[in-house]
């Protein structure tokens, strides 16, 4: 498999703050790849990084595409998604404003309203609340607004932060059923920092550990999982 | 009664055009977090520039249509040119921008077309409205053409894509960056819009205040008054605030005592501080919350 997504030596700044610590890593196409790492370890960073939301050098490339420098919404027209940390809802349209949102830079007006559908059978809550304002939605409702939002997109890359906080559990499995189904099918590649580990490594093909800005370990999810210091760590057990 | 039903419709029809240079302020409030305290000028200068069209030959709504596309165009020059450059500077630095603009352009005003008062023609012409005394047909046409303004801006901003990305990018820049809207161009064209907006209002006022580099001033305070009256985050109550503002107006000098036209401006800035006291965001508007 070629890599669809080649960091290399990634730092990224508040201010005078360094947050990365020169990040190296790839994502090879069509593969669902998990960041793990503790509360302030640099996750939200790293996916803010490569969407220019944040300030950083080193070398990012979507598709042989160099992404520093180049403004957010122009990295999103490439195909790259992202559901941020808190959703980013906008709460004062409604469900159906925000997912038209989502497809605001599509043309295929068939293939928008289509979608529209799709995402109102893959998450039916969203169906049966339509012309509600957002904002007015539960917060597990809004994050599987949030996510819906992401795929009205069609995207390449769909880069997700934390898409079960907040949800129950039994929601969580759907939703990374649902996440795991548009991976395989749709042929989405799919990078998501996750606080419940333990299923994102179950359904990831490959992990990454950071700590205070650095990789600290890589390998594919099973190995990952099966290691004493991550189980201790992250997994709990 | 005639007399209280005379002037509640005269309300209306100044309120027209309050209504317009609100939603004109609360577009760019909206876009770019502050006041734009050049909107009268920005009008009056779109004002001249039909008569100036007329002076040359060309018809009323000729002269109207064109005036639209070059305010629409120049407010666009002016974000690009002035305050693109401001976004990131600190309030005062703005406040200062704003400034420079007003005078600019009144003085440039001046400079090409003198201060001297000018008549301006009305395409409705000045006789009873429908064989009324109450309202003449100016005055209907004043709030006729509001209306199709608001009914136009309803639709483009409910049902069209670049009203709703227009709309995502004035409420959560950040988000609407994610889904791939250009934010930085939806302020652009909100400037546009905002000028084209306020150049309805000129050309619609300039026949009862006559042309000349002054003649926004008393209508801009209104509309400011309008807009916070209504709560600067909602055009809705713009608009609402707008009307209320010309019937107040327009009640307060003919009602209270001693008020006359001298002081029928302070009234109704005091009846509206007491509503602020009463809702701080104004009628329609949100409450304000900063994100940090
Ligand atoms: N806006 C900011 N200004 C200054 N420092 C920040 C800012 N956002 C994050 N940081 C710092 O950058 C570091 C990495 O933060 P980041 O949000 O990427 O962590 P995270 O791994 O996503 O954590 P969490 O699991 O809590 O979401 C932290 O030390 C944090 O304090
Ligand atoms: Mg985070």
């Amino acid at each position: 498999m070629t890599a669809m997504l080649n960091v290399r030596d990634l730092r990224a700044y508040y201010g005078q703050v360094q947050a990365l610590h020169g990040m190296a890593f790839d994502l090879s196409e069509g593969s669902m790849t998990t960041l793990l790492g503790a509360n302030g370890a640099g996750k939200t960073t790293t996916l803010r990084a490569i969407c220019n939301m944040v300030r950083s050098t080193g070398t990012i490339e979507f598709e042989g595409a160099p992404l520093i420098g180049r403004p957010t919404e122009s990295i999103v027209r490439l195909g790259i998604a992202h559901v941020p940390q808190g959703r980013g809802t906008f709460t004062t349209m409604t469900v159906e404003e925000n997912l038209q949102l989502g497809a605001i830079t599509r043309t295929d007006r068939a293939g928008v309203v289509s979608d529209i559908e799709r995402m109102y059978d893959h998450f039916p809550v969203l169906k049966d609340r339509y012309t509600q304002q957002a904002g007015t939605l539960s917060g597990g409702e809004q994050q599987m607004l949030a996510v819906a939002r992401a795929l009205m997109l069609r995207p390449r890359l769909m880069l997700l932060d934390e898409p079960s906080f907040g949800l129950a559990p039994l929601i969580v499995r759907d939703l990374f059923k649902i996440l795991g189904k548009i991976n395989r099918e749709d042929k989405v590649t799919i990078l998501v920092v996750e606080q419940n580990a333990q299923l994102a490594l179950e359904l990831a093909d490959k992990a990454y550990v950071i700590e205070t800005g650095r990789i600290v370990m890589s390998g594919s999810a099973s190995e990952i999982a099966n290691n004493e210091d991550v189980r201790k760590s992250y997994l709990g057990y | 009664m005639e007399l209280f039903t005379n002037q509640v419709l005269a309300g209306i029809s100044t309120g027209a055009i309050y209504a317009c240079m609100a939603l004109a302020v609360v577009m760019i409030y909206q876009a770019i977090d502050h006041l734009n305290f050049a909107q009268g000028e920005m009008a009056m200068f779109s004002t001249f520039i039909s008569w100036q069209l007329m002076q040359w030959g060309v018809p009323y709504w000729g002269a109207f249509v064109l005036t639209l596309v070059l305010s629409f165009i120049g407010g666009i020059a002016i974000e690009r040119l002035l305050f693109k450059p401001l976004a990131k500077a600190p309030i005062l630095t703005n406040v200062a921008g704003f400034i420079a603009l007003y005078s600019i352009v009144n003085s440039v005003a001046g400079l090409i077309w003198d201060f001297t008062i000018k008549q301006y023609p009305t395409p409705f012409g000045s006789y009873p409205f429908l064989g009324s005394q109450l309202i003449s047909t100016h005055q209907a046409g004043m709030i006729g053409v509001t209306i199709l303004l608001l009914i136009g801006l309803f639709f483009f901003f409910r049902f069209t894509r670049m009203g709703l990305a227009m709309r995502a990018a004035a409420s959560l820049p950040e988000s609407a960056r994610l889904v791939g809207i250009n934010t930085s161009w939806m302020i652009a064209l909100g400037w546009g819009m905002a000028a084209a907006i306020g150049s309805i209002a000129g050309m619609m006022i300039a026949p009862v205040v006559f042309l000349e580099p002054n003649m926004m001033l008393g209508v801009l305070i209104y509309g400011f008054a309008a807009a916070v009256l209504g709560g600067l985050t909602s055009p809705l109550g713009a608009v609402i605030g707008g009307f209320l503002v010309g019937i107040m107006e327009n009640l307060a000098g003919t009602y209270i005592p001693g008020a006359g036209n001298e002081l029928k401006l302070p009234i109704a800035l005091a009846l509206i501080i007491v509503v602020l006291v009463v809702k701080p965001a104004g009628l329609l508007g949100r409450p304000i919350v900063k994100r940090v």
